[in-house]
């Protein structure tokens, strides 16, 4: 593993707060900042976000008031070089993700090619098989994914998770940027920073893209109410892109068309973007008890009549599990090495693999293939010796239930600390939208960052926060502008 | 005492209505609104109406019951509560009598839905789950009368109580305010429908409780205590002084009742809050070029009061008149919720 101190975005590898080459404006700024300076900015920032915040908050529970998420005014900044080799790899990523879901649901050639073995991928929990055969339309199953990417040096990306559901946190991108504008213009000035506010347009194109038909489609978000944490984002998005925001009850499916019910009649809708999870989706077909779904809309699916963004089953593409063999799944398709490689991952199911996890077993992070939020993972480094023991047992016992990972050391950004500015790890989620109109890809994502020091869990549950994100846009621009505005001057 | 109305359960379910298809003319026109949107909209304006009323109900009842002994005070809590329909409930609900019990269980019982604290929390949920069809304003007005109310458990004295209605009048008074400011077009007449028909009720009920003052069987009539009532009735409907703009002279039982029922300068009065529906209806008609039933019901309710006078009403009986209001109104509710396809 790395040794000493991790990578840092501002100061890369150098002890004595060099900036790296590109971010002497961003140091400069920095160091202009005086600490009482920099403690008004983040007074500022969270008053802003409070008012903002009471946006957050009402619409959530009444503790949603204390879980609004804590942001941090220095911002996360991607050269545009490194932004043009992850947004490159992005796309060959989640091309292969949507080669691969279609072609699991239908031909299954993968397997039969034997590059991913069969118990893998049917006998997933997340392979669902009301799916199997019904191809969506356009052959797009995961329309929006959330990457989630962490940074270990100079060059080294890798993709820690794939998002291919329903990801979420995209109005945070959208709301931290709105916040820098205000609270600090002058880096703006300073920095050729890219714009994210065309993701509602660029969303709404990539819904409109994919309907099963017709001209004008009707394009509809689907919350599973307004008691749902995330409906903040829920609502943000179908204001922002000027589409009606339902509910299950307001949908109703008829001769395998959905209709919405309007006070004038009903309209037909095309395309669904949804935000509620497989498992509520139809009640006639997946959970019988969900209230939330639409009872009948995987036969308007399966029909061809609508579509649903992301398509059931997607969680195929995103299991701990299928995650493994993402190198070879990209190569597959693609006929390229992967751009972004994965974190390297041991599979216990094979022999090898398994030695190496049993005899490293305290330097390695070992998770179940199929838990999630923490559950049934073991941090090596940090376990107890009776841990260890048991997973040792659980190892030998079952070990095609498992994964393990080496622990990395995260990249860290300077962040506001009660001790003045100090590094904190982050990590990045970029939200890639792919249509019938190609894959395109905001410049900007969600940083988060881990505001407790030395901790790697960037989760907003456990003190986590958020940093905005700059992509530079490229400086081609400069000599050949001037010498034209020059001659316009002239002439 | 006919009871109150509360919203149906907000999970409607795909009714058996037909529907219509919609022309593409139609489509052009612009958003076109749900159905359950429409819903949360008109239930805002009926459950932050309900919530004024009540307020200026216990106001006035304070006022009413500090004029008279003991035993006028506790006449004035019980027809409060009868106003609202609420007597049988209450004593359901095994809370002793006295009139800080009755005080609080309008203002902030949570086993009364329709309390003010209730009412304002339900037009607040409404407004979540409507939050994309609001304006800004709109949704931090009746947010912030939540905030007014939201941490109040115990009413306090009665200087408390007032203090509380005062503060959210004010912030109702901006709830109005910021209505006004919306665009004139479905999102906002549907909130002024609810208000109109929840106006309409209010009025109704609370002429109806007090009727024995406007028609007393045989007793004389003008003493002290019945002054207070009237005004206190007409403080309630906030229409004190306009009265004394229409009428000059001392308050007289009918012209009370006239005022309430005809004049529809006054915008509590049944005349305005039964052409106020009957204009809103009619702007929902003009975008969509379609009338229902719902039209018909209101225009006749109108052509009917005005039609009438006030003699003719008090022959017949102004008690069964006015129970024949309250029911016509609740099937213009009903008719309503079916022609816009309520959950």
């Amino acid at each position: 593993m790395a040794q000493g101190r991790p990578f840092d975005e501002l100061w890369g590898a150098s002890r004595d707060r060099t900036p790296r080459a590109d971010f002497e404006a961003v140091a400069a700024w920095l160091a202009d900042l005086t600490p009482a300076e920099l403690l008004r900015r983040q007074q500022a920032a969270e008053a802003a976000f409070r008012s903002l915040g009471i946006t957050f908050a009402v619409y959530g529970d009444e503790e949603a008031a204390e879980r609004i998420i804590p942001f941090d005014i220095i911002p996360r900044i991607f050269t545009a070089r490194e932004w043009a080799s992850l947004s490159a790899g992005l796309e060959q990523r989640v091309h292969a993700i949507n080669l691969f879901i279609d072609d699991v649901y239908g031909a299954r050639k993968i397997i039969a090619d034997g590059f991913i073995p069969a118990d893998i991928v049917l006998g997933n929990s997340q392979y669902c098989i009301p799916v199997a055969g019904a191809r969506p339309p356009h052959g797009v199953y995961a329309h929006i994914c959330g990457i989630d990417l962490v940074r270990t040096g100079p060059d080294d990306f890798c993709v820690l998770e794939d998002n291919a559901r329903t990801p979420s946190g995209v109005s945070y991108m959208l709301e931290n940027r709105e916040a820098m504008l205000r609270l600090c213009p002058e880096l703006f000035d300073a920095l050729p920073v890219e714009p994210v506010d065309s993701y509602p347009e660029l969303l709404r194109e990539t819904l409109q893209s994919v309907s099963p038909g017709r001209g004008d489609a009707c394009c509809v978000l689907l919350t599973p109410g307004h008691f749902n944490s995330a409906f903040y984002e829920h609502s943000f998005l179908a204001d922002n892109m000027g589409i009606e925001l339902v509910e299950g009850t307001d949908l109703e499916v008829d001769d395998d068309f959905v209709w919405m019910r309007t006070i004038h009649g009903r309209k037909r809708v095309d395309v669904i973007y949804r935000r509620i999870d497989d498992a509520f989706l139809d009640p006639l077909v997946f959970d019988p008890q969900s209230a939330l779904g639409v009872p009948g809309l995987m036969a308007a699916y399966r029909a061809g009549n609508v579509t649903l963004v992301n398509a059931p089953g997607t969680g195929i593409a995103d299991d701990k599990a299928i995650y493994s063999y993402m190198p070879e799944i990209v190569r597959y398709y693609t006929g390229e090495e992967p751009r972004l490689p994965n974190v390297e991952t041991f599979r216990c199911r094979e022999k090898t693999a398994l030695q190496h996890v049993l005899d490293n077993l305290d330097k390695l992070v070992v998770k179940l293939v199929d838990g999630s939020g923490g559950y049934g993972m073991l941090v090596g480094p940090a376990a107890t010796r009776k841990q260890l023991d048991e997973f040792r047992a659980a190892l030998k016992a079952e070990p095609e239930r498992y994964i393990a990972q080496p622990t990395l050391a995260l990249s860290t950004v300077p962040t506001f600390t009660e001790a003045g500015l100090a590094p904190r790890h982050v990590d990045f989620r970029p939200f890639v939208l792919t249509g019938a109109n190609g894959i395109r890809i905001v410049p900007g994502g969600l940083t988060r960052v881990a505001l407790r020091e030395g901790s790697l869990v960037v989760n907003s549950s456990q003190g986590g926060g958020t940093k905005d994100s700059f992509v530079l846009a490229p400086e081609e621009a400069g000599p050949e502008d001037m010498q034209f505005l020059d001659k316009q001057a002239d002439g | 005492m006919l009871l109150r109305k509360h919203e149906p359960s907000f999970s409607g379910t795909g009714s058996g209505n037909p529907g219509l298809l919609l022309s593409q003319e139609h489509k052009r026109v612009g958003g076109l609104m749900l159905s359950r949107t429409a819903q949360h909209l008109y239930w805002i304006g009926r459950y932050m109406e309900r919530a004024e009323f009540t307020s200026r109900l216990v106001e006035a009842t304070i006022r009413l019951s500090a004029l008279g002994d003991h035993e006028a005070s506790e006449q004035a809590w019980r027809s409060a509560l009868a106003v609202v329909g609420s007597a049988s409930a209450f004593a359901a609900s095994g809370e002793t009598f006295s009139p800080a019990g009755v005080r609080r269980y309008l203002t902030l019982s949570e086993d009364n839905a329709s309390a003010v604290r209730s009412c304002i929390s339900a037009a607040r949920d409404n407004a979540r789950a409507a939050r994309t069809a609001l304006t800004v304003e709109v949704w931090e007005a009746i947010n912030r009368t939540w905030l007014v109310i939201r941490d109040r458990t115990k009413p306090g004295g009665v200087q408390a109580s007032l203090n509380l209605v005062d503060s959210l009048k004010a912030e109702i008074r901006g709830f109005e305010g910021a209505l006004a400011r919306m665009l004139r077009s479905e999102g906002s007449w549907f909130m002024q429908l609810g208000a109109a028909i929840e106006r309409g009720d209010n009025t109704a009920r609370l002429l109806d409780v007090k009727y024995y003052l406007l028609l007393p069987p045989g007793q004389s009539v003008g003493g002290a205590l019945d002054r207070d009532q009237w005004s206190t009735l007409l403080q309630i409907v906030s229409a004190k002084t306009a009265y004394r703009h229409i009428y000059s002279g001392p308050l007289k039982p009918w012209r009370v009742a006239d005022f309430l029922i005809f004049r529809d300068e006054m915008p509590r009065s049944l005349a305005a809050s039964a052409d106020e529906t009957v204009t809103l209806l009619s702007a929902f008609a003009g975008r969509s070029g379609r009338q229902g039933p719902a039209d018909r019901i209101a225009r006749k309710r109108l052509d009917r009061i005005e039609a009438l006078d006030i003699g003719t009403i008090v022959q017949n009986g102004l008690h069964e008149w006015l129970h024949a209001y309250i029911s016509d109104n609740a099937a213009l509710d009903q008719a309503i919720a079916r022609q816009f396809r309520f959950g």
